[in-house]
């Protein structure tokens, strides 16, 4: 079967190892792929193969306690990471956990990529800034429970109690006498012992990790410097066809007719065919499909593909329309109240100062920079895949339901990811290229153009805030509003990502507080991106609060403080709500370590912003100058973070950047304009990602906190764009109330 | 279709039955299975296909391989001397550049290039070589302080740069 097969690719690689200088190449067949090696190195795509993790069938040659942890008596041990790698350095993070509760020492250990298998692993994604929290049990367990094997290995092989025995950097020591046995020396009869319950083995204390909050680089660094390390896209399958799949512009589109007989015509093209899809988004939508000799070829067809669309049902949503309807909405109260606490009409009655603000932001694209693909083989009943997915389990569920098989037929291999951001927790490319391979009867890898990528992306999706607040004589704010206008889908509920929580910050912390809701319907798909809904109500909450502070004319520190009061728990009970305190904690921190306060020169400010999100507490100010042309440098953004113990500090200050620059680059100048349902950006020429010249310095602070420790691929990018607008704002007495920055005339 | 003559990474490739429009992209990943070249815009905006030509920073998604046959081409594979790395990836370890790791050839030959031309590049030396190279994670902070690493080393002056893993 296809393991097997592979596994037969593997030997025939390993027994060729000839160079050759001048190749004739035509094609990648299973011949030329065996040459190839010549040339690329070594291993060009084997790294994908299933190696065998299950304990029963594993080699009575190693030491293999569980799914995730393998040591050869050579002593090497490997370590299996079970979620997909996206950028947010699970890979590196997750395994640490392990090898800390193992007392392995981090330089024998070599991380593999696990297999997808529910029943040994559990759910694997990546997606929610999950993969610490959701893992941190069952990974120290993992290490505890193989530890625990290898003393019990030890102490029967010098015949003591366990009690006398320690562990330390892969061995395991005899107090008493100083023996000292390596974790290698002890594999084979560690593999005897009887794998211990959970709960009989004890996990480490904070004080004596010796790993965990060190920096550590990632695990696949030399790969990725050398371009040696594979993503979805470098999946090479032998004798696979490269395809490509054009859909509706317009969502919900069907296929009518399209000059199919032309496109087989043209030169490396082998077929082209209509699938009908079964009219899910999130599986599998009707279009045409063109299967070539590679990719050019197929791309170059797809240019060539004139299709006639029935758009009878599909989108015609505007985003310059929903504008002007929001703008009319929020003239009135909100369709349905979610959360009303006190009295707020009664506040303003009493209130020494009204304020009033809509704000706004747009639609945009994850603009993963790997485009979507997905390399499947449906053979035999079975469909086989090598995905970029963020979603692998799901995505076996979505392959199934799209052929009409049942899950267990369905096989997924985790490849490293060029970027997830929310996109890949929705698997409509793999259902494509399963269905692609289906009917063409070969393996194909179906590979997206970047316009393709931005044309069917499930979007972050825009939206709009009335806001209206109160003060009273002494600057205390007395009532919150929120009039939220945001889009419903099909069924009349909010789209994924347009959704605000009923105690969104700070509705639970003011005596009176409302959120209304309107909702106007949307066809354009829409999904999680980066911190989804916080990446942009952030914006527009925290800037308000500003303005509220600013109005009653306080100190905007000094008055976010005075909203978080005493410290407490927001829930009482629930680790992963807010806490008032550890807000508290990193908004003082944050300001103290940028200065705030300070004098600075006339054009040049700073700004203030707090948000929570995925449990993490995150404050941030950003330092910035404004020329008299709107030309903005931002300087600095000092970050303070409070998500618990730090894993991996190279890997935490890392995500801390990126996700402030992801939310500076966002902020900036990123928007899609929606008419006719279509996109209207579609390549990185009218997306205008942020490049080198415009990085700002990132400074960050953790306050390692003793809570559990939380995510971090996520939590940091909301407060970015309202402190750069806070800013914005004492820097020059403009306020920002639109995003991107571009449309208010601000370049950089 | 013609055959093209290529010179890839020092060694002479003959490619049979090339279509002349196919870009040098598709040509290294699909034919030669040098996949470190990766695929990102095709429109020459994001830089994840940089590659050298005669050891200039080119983007090979908007350049034809027939355009380059006779030319010396040097991909990500080759930027190493055998096993030893060039400074710029020994750099790109050291400050624990990678995110998602996508554009970090494209990043990394683009650097090179800068290198060979400017050996002790100041900032806006920098900006100016990099700007073609998107990164979607935003690791511009830890590229620009591999890149002065790199630099240093390549000049044989002591490294401080701070932050390094």
């Amino acid at each position: 079967m296809n393991t097997r097969y592979l596994q037969d690719i593997i030997n025939d690689v390993e027994g060729t190892g000839t160079r050759l200088n001048t190749l004739d190449i035509r094609v990648i067949n299973r011949r030329t792929f065996l040459k190839l090696t010549g040339i690329a190195g070594s291993g060009l795509i084997l790294g994908y193969t299933l190696k065998g993790i299950d304990p029963v069938h594993a080699a009575p040659t190693e030491f293999v306690p569980n799914g995730f942890i393998r040591i050869s008596p050579d002593g090497k041990i490997t370590l299996y990471s079970k979620n997909p790698e996206i950028g947010q350095g699970v890979k590196t993070s997750m395994p640490m956990i392990i090898a800390e509760e193992l007392d392995a020492n981090w330089s024998d250990v070599t991380v593999e990529q696990s297999a997808i298998n529910k029943a040994e692993f559990g759910t694997q994604s990546a997606g929610g800034s999950r993969s610490i929290p959701s893992n941190w049990d069952q990974l120290r367990q993992a290490g505890a429970v193989a530890r625990a094997m290898l003393v019990a290995a030890a102490a029967a092989e010098w015949n003591v109690p366990v009690s006398e025995c320690r562990t330390e950097s892969s061995s395991v020591i005899h107090m008493a006498s100083n023996r000292k046995l390596s974790y290698g020396d002890l594999a084979l009869k560690a593999a005897t012992v009887t794998v211990p319950a959970l709960e009989t083995v004890s996990l480490k204390n904070r004080s004596d990790y010796r790993l965990l909050g060190q920096r550590i680089g990632g695990v696949d660094n030399r790969k990725l410097v050398t371009g040696q390390a594979l993503f979805g896209i470098d999946t090479i399958v032998p004798d696979m066809r490269y395809a490509t799949y054009e859909k509706c512009p317009a969502t919900g589109g069907r296929v009518i007719q399209a000059n199919l007989d032309e496109i087989k015509s043209l030169p490396g093209v082998i077929d082209a065919f209509v699938l009908e899809g079964n009219n899910t988004v999130s599986e599998l939508m009707p279009g045409v499909a063109i299967i070539a000799n590679s990719t050019w070829a197929a791309m170059s067809a797809k240019k060539k593909l004139n299709v006639s669309w029935d758009e009878s049902s599909a989108s015609t949503d505007s985003w310059s329309r929903a504008g002007t309807l929001a703008r009319e909405f929020a003239a009135q109260t909100g369709k349905e109240t979610l959360t009303n606490i006190g009295n707020v009409d009664n506040a303003y009655k009493d209130a020494a100062k009204i304020h009033e603000a809509f704000y706004s932001y747009p639609f945009v694209s994850h603009a993963p920079l790997e485009p979507q693909n997905c390399t499947a083989w449906v053979h035999d009943g079975i469909a086989e895949l090598w995905a970029p997915t963020q979603t692998p389990q799901r995505g076996i569920t979505n392959v199934a339901n799209t052929l009409g098989l049942t899950e267990d037929k369905v096989i997924v291999h985790q490849t490293r990811i060029g970027g997830g951001f929310g996109r890949r927790l929705i698997n409509d490319f793999m259902c494509e290229a399963a269905a692609i391979s289906e009917r063409a009867g070969v393996p194909v890898k179906l590979q997206w153009t970047r316009e393709d990528d931005m044309l069917h992306d499930f979007y972050r999706v825009g939206g709009f805030h009335s806001f209206k607040g109160s003060l009273d004589k002494s600057g205390k704010l007395t009532a919150w509003e929120d009039h939220f206008i945001t889009f419903s889908d099909a069924s009349g509920k909010p789209v994924s990502g347009g959704n605000m929580s009923e105690d969104e910050f700070p509705l639970p912390l003011v005596t009176n507080a409302r959120f209304t809701q309107t909702m106007m319907p949307l066809k354009v798909p829409t999904g999680p991106w980066r911190a989804p809904r916080s990446n942009s109500i952030a914006f527009a909450i925290q800037s308000f609060i500003d303005e509220l502070a600013k109005s009653a004319n306080r100190d905007h520190l000094e008055f976010l403080l005075e909203i978080m009061g005493d410290p407490r728990w927001l829930k009482p009970g629930d680790a992963g709500a807010l806490n008032t305190g550890r807000a508290a904690g990193v908004i003082k921190l944050a300001a103290e370590k940028a200065g705030w306060g300070k004098s600075l020169p006339t054009g040049r400010g700073l700004g203030l912003a707090f948000h929570f999100s995925h449990a993490g507490h995150i404050a941030e100010v950003a330092e910035v100058s404004v020329d008299a042309s709107k030309k903005l440098t931002v300087h600095k953004i000092t970050v303070a973070a409070d998500v618990g113990p730090i894993i991996n500090l190279s890997g935490a200050e890392n995500q801390c950047q990126g996700a402030v620059i992801d939310g500076m680059s966002t902020m900036l100048g990123l928007g899609l304009s929606i008419e006719n349902g279509r996109i209207q950006e579609t390549n990185f020429d009218r997306y205008p990602l942020l490049r080198i010249r415009n990085a700002p310095e990132v400074v960050v602070h953790f306050i390692d906190s003793d809570y559990p420790p939380t995510g971090l691929g996520e939590p940091a990018l909301p407060p970015a764009a309202p402190a750069i607008c806070n800013a914005i704002y004492a820097a020059t007495g403009i306020r920002v109330r639109e995003l991107p920055l571009s449309k208010s005339g601000f370049t950089v | 279709m013609p055959d093209l003559q290529l010179d890839v990474n020092g060694r002479q490739l003959r490619i049979i039955d090339v279509d002349p429009s196919t870009p040098l992209l598709w040509v290294l990943r699909d034919q030669l299975g040098l996949v470190g070249t990766k695929f990102g815009c095709g429109g020459g905006y994001c830089g994840a296909c940089t590659v050298h030509l005669d050891g200039n920073a080119v983007r090979s998604c908007s350049i034809t391989a027939a355009a380059v046959a006779g030319k010396r081409i040097t991909t990500i594979e080759g930027l190493s001397k055998g096993n030893e790395l060039h400074p710029l990836q020994t750099a790109w370890i050291e400050h624990d550049v990678p995110q998602c790791g996508y554009c970090q050839s494209g990043q990394i030959m683009s650097a090179a290039a800068l290198l060979s031309k400017t050996p002790r590049p100041n900032d806006g030396q920098i900006d100016d070589a990099m700007s073609g190279n998107l990164c979607r994670c935003a690791t511009y902070i830890r590229i620009r302080k591999a890149i002065h690493t790199a630099a240093e080393k390549l000049s044989g002056e002591t490294v401080n740069t701070g932050g390094t893993v």
